[in-house]
């Protein structure tokens, strides 16, 4: 066991998988010699070689097609896309290509691609650089999208999702990077792909979240305990598909569920969440399923993000809401 | 002041700016040997073997068109004037090297190895056509402009880090294609990582409806590689010889671990974009088509051959109805292929299937058990 940071979490899993599979490749714009622009791949090269970690030029799209002719030829691509919002420049590949290859192939190919990405906003970047976008990303089918609340997890889905042989869109939120410390086991272990985790007990309401978002709730749920409101905070790691057993399970239990996203309202994870307990589990509920969201505009990049940001007191606020309907 | 010579003289950049470019031609459209010595490297039987394939794949392209108008095929894009600059191009390379075809390059595909019925069950949309057995080095049918550019310089790259000897990764586009972001950056990736991938550019004239000058202010396409630091070459696109010199030529020096090459190949699409309603009336004149429908790749070859005495109508005609029987023989084979099963589509999304999808596998089969 050793103390570790997320992003640290995140280079452990890296080297491990580099280690024990001389197929695996990890490569993007500035992974090499400097480690990435946050250091995730950071001593990477210099411990593999160039040909196992290296630069590219400086085009997404290009190493999306990387990513897949390598995966042609018999690699394990691990490619970096800088900010999650340079993806754009590489959704054919991503959407129109590689999530889609087995499907288009019967099954004679497969793409065992993991796509790194840096998203989430409340650290100050410049625009374009930590919008939400995991929404665009979960109705491709034939791609796992996945995204880490803590150090643990980071390490555990990220060696789950390069071992897996279908593409996974792997979010890191930029605001954890270093903010958490947890002690997690040195040897590499996995975190299963589409299980949510119950990261805290309860039996008044779920709150179902992921990400930065989780632990805002939790601290909304400890909150909440000093005055004898039991609340359950679900983390949903995987966001597509959703682990629906684990969501509608939670749903009966509490009979209320506010469910929790950074992103902006329209057509995002939290919609999905409360569509499947409207669909399947209407039944359980004794009081609408409330959603904490930021506005329908495009991301404020500077200094009013904080203000857009869904914050710990809307999260407490929809809780109340939902608790007192 | 006025009369000040400018520290640069761009105008002068700019008329010089793809002049390096002259077509490669081996037999010109008289049927008239340029480069004797080319020619003379083969002998007559390897020279009709060569008109065998163009002839093949004009009667394919035929058959194809006919039985897309019964209603016999889906999705179809002709190929005919394209003969020598496909054939020419994909008889140079070998069965182990890697094709990332676009959706006008089924003929490249089948003599690289696709059984001609699975090439009719991709048209129709049936998903056993995209089904490739491993020692099958080839991608299906790309749809996205460009898209298997980027695709081919990873794959060039793979076979660079795995030190496979003799091998390539070869791809085409059209003159459109060469528009796409994607074909600057698969070239410009193949090029930085000094990958074995031939790019070639189909350059026959039209983007459905917009013509090659539109595209581009660039006088040739050949040139768009310059820029990636790789070389390139245009070559007469009619001229089955000139194609399969210039293609075998830029495959060794790929092989060689030299880096990737670009061929553009000047040719013409005689007939509409596809068979879905495309109309070439509309964009273009008859006076514009007759002088390509004159320079028919098919047309300057046979002559050759002829001249030579090496090939007659009858062995043509014999020829034909032997190529129009194999295809008789895939159509019935194609029309053999099972139903698609929803609960197959959806076994083929994930290979460990998450909840989503089991649980539409178990409705649908509840649907498929009826």
């Amino acid at each position: 066991m050793s103390k570790k940071t997320y992003i640290q979490a995140i280079t452990d899993a890296l080297r491990l998988e580099l280690g024990s599979d001389e197929k695996t490749l990890v490569f993007g714009e500035d992974v090499g010699k400097n480690g990435g622009v946050f250091r995730a791949t950071d001593g990477l090269q210099a411990e593999f070689g160039e040909d196992r970690v290296f630069d590219t030029p400086l085009a997404e799209s290009g190493i999306g097609g990387l990513s897949i002719g390598l995966a042609l030829e018999g690699f394990r691509p691990i490619p970096e896309i800088q900010f999650l919002g340079f993806i754009f420049e590489t959704l054919d590949s991503i959407a129109g290509q590689m999530s889609r290859e087995r499907f288009r192939t019967g099954g004679t190919r497969h793409m065992p691609i993991t796509i790194r990405s840096p998203y989430g906003g409340g650290t100050h970047t410049p625009e374009m650089h930590a919008d939400s976008l995991e929404g665009y990303l979960a109705q491709i089918p034939g791609l796992r999208v996945v995204t880490p609340s803590n150090p643990y997890d980071a390490k555990g889905l990220l060696i789950s999702s390069i071992r897996n042989n279908d593409p996974v869109f792997f979010l890191e939120n930029l605001k954890l990077y270093r903010s958490m410390k947890a002690d997690i086991p040195d040897e590499a272990y996995t975190v299963p792909l589409d299980k949510a985790n119950v990261v805290r007990e309860g039996t008044d309401i779920s709150l179902i979240a992921y990400s930065a978002q989780v632990n805002q709730s939790l601290k909304v749920a400890e909150k909440l305990e000093k005055e004898g409101i039991s609340v359950e905070v679900v983390d949903l790691r995987t966001l597509s598909p959703l682990d629906e057993e684990t969501i509608l399970k939670s749903v009966q239990k509490t009979g209320r569920a506010v469910a929790i996203q950074e992103a902006q309202r329209q057509a995002g994870i939290a919609a999905n969440v409360a569509s499947l307990i409207a669909e399947k589990g209407a039944l359980y509920l004794s009081a609408p399923v409330g959603r904490v969201y930021a506005p329908d505009t495009v991301y404020p990049f500077g200094l009013a993000e904080d203000d857009w940001l869904p914050a710990e007191d809307e999260i407490e606020a929809k809780t109340r809401e939902i608790l007192n309907y | 002041m006025d009369n000040e010579k400018p520290i640069v003289d761009f105008g002068a950049i700019r008329d010089a700016l793809g002049k390096d470019f002259e077509p490669v031609q081996v037999m010109d459209g008289q049927a008239k040997v340029i480069k004797p010595e080319i020619v003379s490297k083969y002998s007559n039987e390897q020279l009709v073997e060569f008109f065998k394939l163009m002839l093949w794949e004009r009667t394919l392209h035929q058959r194809s068109n006919a039985l897309t108008r019964q209603g016999r095929l889906g999705f179809y894009a002709p190929t005919e004037g394209q003969e020598a600059s496909e054939m020419g191009s994909n008889s140079a390379m070998k069965k182990t090297d890697v094709l990332m075809p676009a959706y006008r390059d089924i003929p490249q595909l089948i003599q690289h190895g696709l059984p001609v019925y699975k090439a009719f069950l991709w048209s129709r949309g049936h998903v056993l056509g995209n089904e490739y057995p491993e020692d099958f080095h080839a991608m299906p049918p790309q749809i996205i402009i460009g898209a298997q550019y980027v695709q081919a310089a990873g794959v060039a790259l793979g076979i660079k880090k795995n030190g496979t000897e003799d091998k390539v990764a070869y791809t085409y586009t059209g003159d459109g294609g060469t528009s796409q972001g994607d074909f600057y950056e698969g070239m410009n990736f193949a090029g930085a990582f000094q990958a074995p991938a031939v790019f070639i550019v189909q350059n026959n004239g039209y983007a459905i409806s917009v013509p090659r000058r539109k595209q581009t202010a660039a006088k040739t396409l050949a040139q768009k590689a310059v820029a990636a630091g790789i070389p390139s070459v245009q070559v007469d696109g009619m001229d089955f010889l000139a194609v399969y010199e210039v293609t075998k030529a830029a495959r060794e020096y790929a092989a060689a671990g030299n880096g990737p090459v670009m061929i553009e190949t000047l040719t013409y699409r005689f007939g509409p974009h596809t068979n879905a309603g495309d109309d070439p009336k509309r964009y273009r004149t008859k006076d514009e088509e007759q002088p390509w429908f004159d320079n028919d790749p098919l047309i300057r070859y046979r002559k050759y051959l002829t001249d030579q005495g090496v090939w007659s109508e009858d062995q043509e005609n014999e020829y034909i109805e032997q190529v129009k029987e194999d295809i008789k023989a895939a159509v019935k084979q194609a029309d053999e292929a099972p139903k698609q099963k929803m609960t197959e589509f959806l076994g083929n999304v994930f290979e460990e299937q998450p909840q989503n999808i089991q649980q539409q596998i178990t409705e649908f089969q509840a649907k498929e058990s009826k």
